[in-house]
């Protein structure tokens, strides 16, 4: 099988942590038959990858740590659950930051993902096994998570489409929680349509997320058509941001010309808290971090330091030890922003300005359709290159936090690669739930760039 | 012992919370059963082991149960509700946070009513009730060094019941106690068992100069595993909290654990050193909104509480204060008197025989009111039967009603089968006079110069040659009458 053997021709790439050969092509000849009586589902024989934060019923679940040593899932996330349903097959689990935290993969348990594109570079992350997978042809698409640009940015590391639904557009049951208010399951495929068929298929009320939305899903696979011209919006501070690579400020600068040479309303708008997104993100997501993350404490699954004195130095011995440095890292910091002294000046701040974000934003949306801004302020970087400095990391997702924050759905496409052949994203984010709009105008922009 | 000067110049100050384990069937965040007495870890899922990728879902019946409970001590009832994660890390906390409310109890003020000894009544203020999750069991065995954990509780729903520091004495906190448990038994919402821990309590507890505007510092006395034993560890505490004052040492604020063996309360620790929960929103919930038709349909779903079937038990039966008090105890009690009214209308005597023959039975056969053998229909049978004279109360009691629970036949039967019906025939009641005062006639001459109370004592003799059941009137009448004649 073709996507078998990728996986073998590239394991140098590390993107596979599990693979379910043997499973995999029963399952494939099942389905044949199933085609050959016409009775297949909608994804019949596609052929996914799973990052390793989403459960897969009686497989290894880890979340690219050694906390959950040895773990298998004993329940399917719906999302996984509706895959099977519509006959597509999983054909294993990929390598990811940690917990989804990081922008490089390389805050993995199992070593970092490497870039196909360049393999002494990232694939960016957290979902940098699901993208490598996907651009390496080790599978059709793959479903990743995507807290504060985990799908996107990859996707843009990467050259492939990278998809964050609206929050609260597809159940989290079966997603390991990271920050819970801003977590969602993302998709990263090829093309726009498959993107859309696949959230068509996973997303929608669950009896087991009380926080899913309740609105009926469209079929997007079907709604590709741009059927009015669209009322675009972008923020010249993105675009004029020190920080942002030449390459690909030239890159949205030439999509908006010719956008607007193609007859469409582009404006530049104020958006006044360009500065804030990043520090609201951080102290929110490592405070929910904190508390999620809680359960790993050694006692009823996963990883136990060997016997210890007391009940305080098994929980000591047992996280210090698996969790690696940028997990520690964020939950001290969630820690410290929810402590009694911290809690107002901090936490209770920090919710203040997702509000106003959130507000903001829905601003623009009421007179713009979509919001044109860069997926991240680089193309993949090198290895090592910032590992040393977390704040230099953290900026990786500067671009992409706005729609965690305020819950928007937000894609990430290809546009174009840069003078050392790395492709570049092009980020585009809408209102809540006007995701068939979003791919439907992504669709426009990808067959016309 | 504090010295008789400190206490009069000190006053208590008490605040109770107090935890019920409510009877849903399934847990409050799962689906998982609630059943007492299972072997261990066998009713949980993956969501009460906190699972990655699991999320709670809220059980709507235990939201109506602590509503229940805020509509009978006239609580407001909030309409938006957000559930709060309290952090900290224990075996027995599977996700390392409690789901709690923090900030939007579902309950807000409120009040309950309590009865002291000396008849007088005080409304107790409530701060809040809240719903919140119940955690697991650490179980040691003896001699082994492991803790093991039970997960069966963990998960079940709770309410916390907070007062405001408004109790004054340790009767007074004992009488909310009894007044909450049965609150809880009459709205069906919790067993209200405190040795079983169904029911817990927690008691803050601080002294200050009688008329003073400010608290003292505060100690938490936990424990505590009946009512009886609250009330022991209050008054132990007021007066350890007295003796330090007068030593001129200062109370700590602290945590401190009652020993119902020999009355004392220990210090478990000091508040500095403890945890900082770091309450934040549950973003894993949906905020829970209670709409005014949910509202109305519980309210209309209410059962008759104490205090209202209290004042219809004194207003529409009659009855005295203190039979009310007591035949509203419970529920089932109150339940059952009211059946007996259906087929009486002697409400005093139905009283009289629930509050006494039935409940000494009760108590020494160690039977709860609905396994009584006999039905309420039956008890105003035997009411029926006393009322229209055809035996006496005396017969009643000691003969008809011991043979009513055994045999659990009507009265009526019992009496007929026994031979137990009063002696109406005037013919016999006549002879049994005749031979009477034919073997006593130097009495009857006395009774003749005017010893008129001699008539008890022939009186006396008809009913012993009877065997109890002559009719009293009619003997009376026949006996004053042949008097005459002679």
């Amino acid at each position: 099988m073709y996507y078998l053997s990728a996986i073998k021709a590239n394991s140098h790439l590390n993107v596979f942590l599990e693979v379910y050969e043997a499973e995999a092509l029963q399952r494939a000849q099942e389905i044949d038959r199933k085609i050959a009586g016409g009775t297949q589902g909608r994804l019949a024989g596609m052929v996914v990858g799973l990052k390793d934060v989403i459960s897969h019923q009686d497989h290894g679940l880890q979340a690219g740590s050694r906390i959950l040593e040895g773990f298998r899932a004993q329940f399917n996330a719906t999302a996984v659950e509706r895959l099977l349903a519509e006959d597509a097959i999983v054909i294993g689990r990929q390598n990811c930051d940690e917990f989804g935290m990081g922008s490089s993969n390389e805050n993995s348990a199992f070593g970092p993902v490497r870039n196909g594109a360049d393999p002494s570079r990232v694939p960016g992350g957290s979902s940098g096994g699901s993208a490598v997978a996907v651009q390496t042809g080790m599978c059709l698409a793959s479903l990743g998570s995507d807290t504060g640009g985990s799908v996107r940015q990859p996707a843009a590391f990467c050259g492939l489409v990278g998809l964050k639904p609206t929050y609260s557009r597809v159940s989290r049951w079966g997603l390991i929680a990271y920050a819970s208010s801003f977590d969602t399951i993302g998709i990263i495929a090829r093309s726009v349509p498959d993107a859309a068929l696949l959230l068509e298929v996973i997303a929608g009320k669950d009896d087991y997320d009380s926080t899913v939305s309740q609105s009926p899903v469209p079929a997007y696979s079907r709604q590709l058509r741009l059927d009015e011209k669209p009322r675009i919006a972008y923020i010249p501070e993105t675009i004029q941001s020190a920080g942002l690579s030449e390459e690909i400020r030239q890159t949205i600068l030439r999509n908006i010309s010719s956008l607007k040479e193609d007859g469409h309303r582009v404006d530049a708008v104020v958006f006044p808290l360009l500065d804030f997104i990043l520090p609201a993100y951080y102290i929110l997501t490592t405070a929910e971090a904190s508390s999620n993350l809680a359960r790993y404490d050694g006692v009823r699954y996963g990883y136990r330091s060997t016997p210890a004195g007391s009940l305080e130095s098994m929980y000591k011995s047992t996280r210090s030890y698996a969790f690696g440095e940028e997990v520690k890292r964020r939950i001290m910091l969630g820690t410290f922003v929810l402590s009694a002294d911290y809690y107002d000046a901090y936490y209770t701040k920090a919710q203040k300005v997702r509000r106003l974000i959130k507000e903001k934003t829905d601003n623009i949306f009421a007179q713009y359709d979509f919001l044109i801004l860069p997926t991240a302020p680089t193309t993949a970087f090198r290895l090592g290159e910032h590992t040393e400095d977390p704040l230099k990391m953290y900026l990786a997702d500067i671009y992409s936090v706005q729609a965690n924050v305020a819950g928007i759905p937000a894609i990430s496409i290809p546009a174009g690669k840069d003078q050392n052949g790395l492709p570049i994203g092009l980020q585009i984010m809408a209102n809540r739930f006007e995701e068939a709009r979003l791919l439907a105008f992504a669709h426009y922009l990808m067959q016309h760039q | 012992m504090p010295s008789h000067e400190i206490r009069s110049a000190y006053e208590a100050v008490i605040g109770l919370e107090v935890h019920c384990q409510l009877q849903t069937r399934s847990k409050v965040f799962a689906s998982d059963a609630v059943v007492f007495g299972s072997q261990p870890n066998t009713n949980i899922s993956v969501i009460t082991l906190g699972h990655p990728g699991t999320l709670p879902k809220l059980n709507r019946t235990a939201v109506e149960y602590a509503i229940r409970m805020g509509l009978a001590c006239s609580c407001e009832i909030s309409r938006y509700n957000i559930f709060d994660r309290k952090n900290y890390f224990y075996p027995d906390l599977p996700k390392g946070y409690q789901l709690t409310q923090d900030k939007t109890p579902i309950c807000r003020k409120g009040s309950v009513t309590v009865r002291l000894k000396d008849g007088s009544h005080r409304d107790v203020i409530m701060n809040r009730i809240h719903l919140e999750e119940d955690a697991g069991k650490s179980i040691h065995l003896a001699g082994e060094p492991d803790t093991l954990v039970d997960y069966n509780r963990a998960g079940t729903a709770l309410i916390e019941i907070v007062t405001e520091p408004v109790i004054r004495t340790s009767e007074e906190a004992a009488a909310y106690l009894t007044e909450i448990r049965k609150l809880v038994r009459y709205l069906d919402i919790c067993d209200g068992n405190m040795e079983e821990g169904s029911m817990r309590c927690d008691a803050n507890i601080s002294i200050m100069p009688k008329g003073s505007k400010v608290l003292g510092t505060k100690v938490e006395v936990k424990n505590m595993n009946s009512i009886r034993n609250v009330q022991r560890a209050i008054d132990h505490e007021i007066d350890r909290q007295l003796n330090e004052t007068e030593k001129g040492n200062a109370i700590f604020s602290e945590t401190r654990t009652f020993d119902a063996g020999n009355g004392q309360t220990y210090s478990m620790r000091i508040k500095e050193t403890m945890n900082d929960y770091r309450y934040f929103p549950e973003p894993d919930l949906a905020p829970l909104v209670v709409s005014e038709e949910w509202l109305e349909s519980i309210r209309a779903a209410m059962p008759s509480l104490p205090q209202e079937l209290h004042r219809r038990f004194v207003n529409d039966y009659g009855l005295p204060d203190y039979d009310a008090g007591v035949l509203t105890d419970s529920r089932e009690t109150a339940d059952y008197f009211e059946e007996v009214c259906r087929h009486t209308k002697n409400y005093k005597a139905a009283s009289n025989w629930v509050m006494t023959a039935v409940k000494s039975v009760l108590n020494e056969r160690n039977l709860h009111i609905n396994d009584f053998p006999v039905g309420a229909r039956e008890l105003a049978g035997l009411i029926s039967l006393v009322d229209s004279g055809k035996v006496n109360h005396t017969i009643a009691s000691q003969k008809i009603f011991p043979l009513m629970i055994q045999h659990g036949k009507s009265a009526a039967a019992i009496a007929e089968e026994n031979n137990l019906l009063l002696q109406s025939d005037g013919g016999i009641l006549q002879t049994l006079i005749n031979e009477v005062l034919l073997s006593n006639p130097e009495k009857v001459k006395e009774f003749k110069k005017g010893k008129k109370a001699l008539l008890g004592m022939f009186m006396g003799e008809v009913m012993k040659r009877s065997g109890g059941k002559a009719d009293p009137k009619l003997t009376t009448e026949l006996l004053g009458k042949t008097l005459k004649e002679i």
